[in-house]
């Protein structure tokens, strides 16, 4: 503790003011912990019954297989599509053609500042509401179209992020653009690139939860489902926040584990979500 | 499109429930967000795991399920607004808005919070040692010294938190509040034979307006404020 440099490490007196501190503080989350759980346990959220469902062999399938299975299905396959898209778009994003450029950006300005929502609720309509399966794929293509734009930011950055001196060897040893950017910068680029990608997949899979504006299925229909079978609102809220949460925590290690492994202690790659002009006039793409 | 014209005030409201959602959530994060990351990287470490713990769950935890918690659990842990109702103009703020309000802020706090700590450690240490040479007590060195650079260094994040949030308020229309999202919804129900590109249209140019004069802000912001290096 003593090894931080916010601040000193405590005398005899502060470490006497810090353990009151301590008291104070963990008094005050007993305190409230305390009042939720007895507030529910007065509104007879713990009772049996309410629980009951999430040990019936039946009912856990039910919230494993149509709920969570179809959460990362949607999820699955919106990042599937949205790394290909994204790979598509960053590349145009990085073209020297403006033709290409231009439209590559545009498609990505335009779907990062919209709500998931906002597009979720559009394809769905257009999917047509009353179809088979359209809020499923509404889902999934809202999320490709958001991440893929997010993801083709983060795969811009990443092939800046590698060192100049790799692109001009390339360059120098003959190699053409083509080349360069499939035999020497993407390799490197998707090396820095897999942290921010996996950290992407968190954000899909807790935007696949905004399916329930639209119907689609997975763990938010079976929320529902549930509680209006059994009148148990929040212990089902609480076994679907744990699922997501779990699922995420799985994914924040194998991202630190890469990061580790791949990066090594350098800088985790930063992707601004504001437009900026390069800063220093290189080639990085328009405005 | 015609649909959304012949209606413009509706529209115009719509946006103005957002605006004022992503308003008041966004000043009201960032406050809580500066809270949690003293506690954060504080000596008591109780509230150090505290808000460690804190921070892993609700960030983890999708936006939806945060709102639902507060409004179907809200009432049986006595957070409620029911005293609440403001009427400004044409708009009315009831206890729906306050738990959107809750909700956005107790989220979005968590992505402050984590901006902040990564904005923290890339203040130079000698900053920090500097103003424990000179005596300073770590509140001190919070305040006068460690967050307002934290706070310059950790601009870009911070402005993408934001920019998230001004997209997550859309979130609110799954919870009954009237702003663009919900809007749309239901005049692609009624138009959305025959108008549906042009209604989308309308709506997606409203959330990038906000969007685009919020990053132009930041940037300039960003640039006025920028360390000397």
């Amino acid at each position: 503790m003593s090894n931080s440099v916010l601040f000193d490490a405590p005398g005899p007196r502060t470490i006497r003011r810090h353990r009151l501190y301590g008291a104070l503080g963990a008094l005050l989350v007993l305190g409230v912990l305390a009042f939720v759980l007895h507030r529910f346990y007065d509104a007879g959220t713990f009772e049996g019954d309410k629980w009951e469902v999430f040990v019936t062999p039946d009912y856990v399938r039910v919230i494993l297989v149509d709920g969570l299975l179809n959460t990362l299905k949607m999820a699955g396959a919106a990042i599937v599509g949205a790394c290909v898209l994204g790979a598509l778009l960053g590349v145009g994003k990085l073209s020297d053609h403006r033709l290409v450029r231009w439209p590559s950006w545009l498609v990505v300005e335009f779907f990062r500042a919209v709500p998931v929502l906002l597009l979720m609720v559009f394809t769905w309509f257009v999917l047509g509401i009353n179809k088979e399966g359209s809020s499923f794929w509404a889902v999934v293509i809202a999320l490709t179209l958001y991440n893929g734009s997010v993801l083709a930011e983060v795969l811009r950055a990443g092939v800046n992020a590698v060192p100049k001196g790799q692109r001009e060897a390339a360059y120098a040893i003959g190699m053409r653009k083509t080349q360069v950017m499939n035999i020497v910068l993407l390799p490197q680029a998707v090396k820095i690139m897999l942290p921010a990608i996996i950290s992407q997949c968190i954000v899909a899979l807790k935007d696949t939860a905004l399916g329930q504006y639209v119907l689609a299925p997975g763990l938010t229909r079976i929320y529902k489902q549930i509680f209006l079978e059994f009148d148990n609102r929040v212990p089902t809220m609480i076994v679907i926040a744990s699922l997501y949460i779990l699922v995420n925590l799985l994914l924040t290690a194998l991202a630190t584990w890469l990061q580790h492994k791949l990066v090594g202690e350098r800088k985790p790659l930063e992707v601004s979500m504001i437009t900026r002009p390069a800063a220093d006039g290189t080639a990085t793409g328009p405005l | 499109m015609k649909a959304v014209f012949d209606e413009f005030d509706a529209y115009l409201q719509a946006f103005g429930y957002t605006l004022a959602l992503f308003l008041v959530s966004g000043v009201l994060s960032l406050l809580l967000g500066t809270v949690l990351v003293a506690m954060r990287v504080g000596p008591v470490a109780v509230l150090r795991s505290a808000a460690g713990v804190y921070v892993t769950v609700v960030r983890n935890t999708p936006l939806v399920i945060v709102f639902a918690f507060f409004s179907f659990a809200g009432p049986t842990l006595s957070i409620q607004f029911n005293w609440f109702k403001v009427s400004i103009g044409d708009y009315d703020f009831t206890s729906l808005f306050c738990y959107a309000v809750l909700s956005l802020t107790l989220y979005t706090s968590t992505f402050v919070c984590e901006a902040l700590r990564a904005g923290i450690n890339a203040v130079p240490l000698g900053q920090a040692e500097a103003a424990r040479a000179i005596g300073l007590p770590f509140g001190g060195v919070m305040r006068q010294v460690v967050l307002p650079l934290a706070f310059r260094a950790a601009l870009p994040p911070l402005a993408s938190v934001q920019i998230a949030l001004i997209k997550n308020t859309s979130v609110a229309a799954v919870f009954g509040i009237a702003e663009a999202t919900a809007n749309m919804r239901s005049l692609l129900n009624d138009f959305g034979a025959t108008q549906r590109f042009g209604i989308f249209a309308c709506f997606a140019l409203g959330y990038i307006v906000i969007v685009e004069v919020f990053s132009f802000l930041s940037y300039r912001l960003e640039r006025r404020w920028r360390v000397a290096t």
